[in-house]
């Protein structure tokens, strides 16, 4: 059995890694509630958004749109939102598990990194990193959705991509996040879909179709880009919340084990201590 | 009920917030290809927006009025949203900062060079008008 000075010394660290865990989960609870109003403002402009670029390309079936093709090039950018902290449970492990058991092949897929962690995990397994925007993920503003859906549209019209694609999880309640990989261009209209627009309105584009969509494509993908990382940072907060609610808990019952293990060392030492006492008071007496 | 009928739906949508949502007989907005006004069953529009003011007036009641920059509009008979990316109310803009970009555009197109984006700049150019305009 461990002494009564080893145990005691274990249950102080125990005790002060639970503090810092109390604390974590306390501050990532107040930026859930943060994060978590944004991506509820934010929901209606994307979700309005979906609804008008899918209710446009349902009714204009075949314009010839380069937005709308397959590109030239077999590479497939992927935008993958991930965290720059870690201590978030599966948060991070999940969106690269997400990548990795895609089909997407390695050597094709172009990584635009948001999040430290996404970056150096898929650095490690050999994706090619196309660019690091790891900043914007600690407070993520409408005007670096739209910088970085300009950098990745600016490639895709150049040729030198085919696909684009996002990575992120999805902040679907507190407790449920999933993470999701989504195609974005060219655009494929999920079939089926109730939401395409009352059938039977005849919409009218001013200037043309094509500009109208040459503008609102680019527009759709930011306010995807925005959603996505708005979600991401509501999602993270929530993970690392759980994480450290659980890591809190588990540091409880071990201190608690801790506790009676230190309870029986000390009742043990008092117990032979006396044997030894009696057992020398009565070789005296005897 | 000749004058209630009149009304329709108006909805400004911002990527951070809806920014307005209410009820007018006519708005008018700057589209890429002029200023139009809009009443109701107006026939189904999608049209680009570009920098200016948005008024939704309705009888009775005094005007209300917006600066919008860059976004799409999607008119229906019933309804009007303006999908915006920047929306601010007259009393959110800040006339200092909205000249000196004003300043700022302008020295830019008047100084042309090879690595100037002459159409940023413009685009620079009209938004601090548009601020400046509505701010007074």
């Amino acid at each position: 059995m461990a002494s009564m000075r080893d145990i005691k010394r274990r249950k102080g660290s125990i005790q002060s890694t639970q503090q810092i865990t109390k604390a974590m989960k306390l501050v990532s609870t107040v930026k859930l509630q943060k994060a978590r109003s944004r991506a509820e403002q934010t929901n209606p402009y994307s979700s309005y958004m979906y609804q008008t670029v899918s209710s446009m390309l349902a009714k204009s079936g075949n314009i010839d749109h380069p937005y709308l093709k397959a590109g030239r090039s077999g590479a497939k950018a992927v935008v993958v939102i991930t965290s720059n902290r870690g201590l978030a449970g599966g948060y991070n492990a999940n969106v690269i598990k997400l990548l990795t058991d895609s089909r997407l092949p390695k050597e094709e897929v172009w990584v635009y990194a948001v999040g430290g962690k996404g970056k150096e995990a898929l650095e490690r397994r050999g994706y090619r990193i196309k660019e690091d925007n790891s900043h914007i993920i600690e407070s993520p503003s409408y005007a670096d959705a739209a910088a970085l859906c300009a950098r990745v549209l600016a490639a895709y019209t150049a040729g030198e991509i085919g696909e684009i694609y996002l990575a992120y999880t999805h902040f679907k309640n507190t407790v449920v996040h999933e993470p999701k990989l989504m195609k974005l261009l060219p655009v494929e209209l999920e079939e089926n879909d109730g939401s395409a627009a009352e059938p039977g309105v005849l919409m009218n584009y001013e200037p043309s179709e094509e500009e109208a969509l040459d503008m609102i494509i680019p527009k759709y993908i930011t306010s995807l880009f925005y959603g996505a990382l708005v979600e991401a940072a509501a999602s993270e907060n929530g993970a690392r919340m759980q994480a450290m609610d659980s890591a809190t808990s588990n540091a409880e019952e071990m201190i608690s084990d801790l506790t009676l293990k230190y309870n029986r060392a000390r009742q043990g030492s008092i117990t032979q201590e006396l044997t030894e006492i009696i057992a020398g008071a009565s070789a005296i007496s005897g | 009920m000749a004058e209630e009928s009149r009304l329709f739906e108006v909805e400004i949508i911002t990527p951070d917030r809806i920014f307005y949502t209410g009820e007018g007989d006519m708005i008018e907005f700057t589209t890429a290809s002029g200023q139009i006004g809009v009443y109701k069953n107006h026939i189904p529009l999608t049209t680009v927006l570009s920098p200016g003011i948005v008024t939704i007036h309705r009888q009775g009641e005094e005007d209300v009025i917006a600066a919008v920059h860059s976004g799409f509009a999607e008119i229906l008979p019933e309804k009007v949203t303006l999908l915006a990316e920047i929306a601010e109310w007259p009393h959110e803009i800040d006339k200092s900062r909205a000249e000196a970009a004003m300043k700022r555009a302008r020295d830019r197109l008047a100084n042309r060079t090879e690595e100037i984006d002459v159409m940023r700049a413009e685009f620079a150019l009209r938004k601090a008008l548009v601020r400046i305009d509505i701010a007074r």
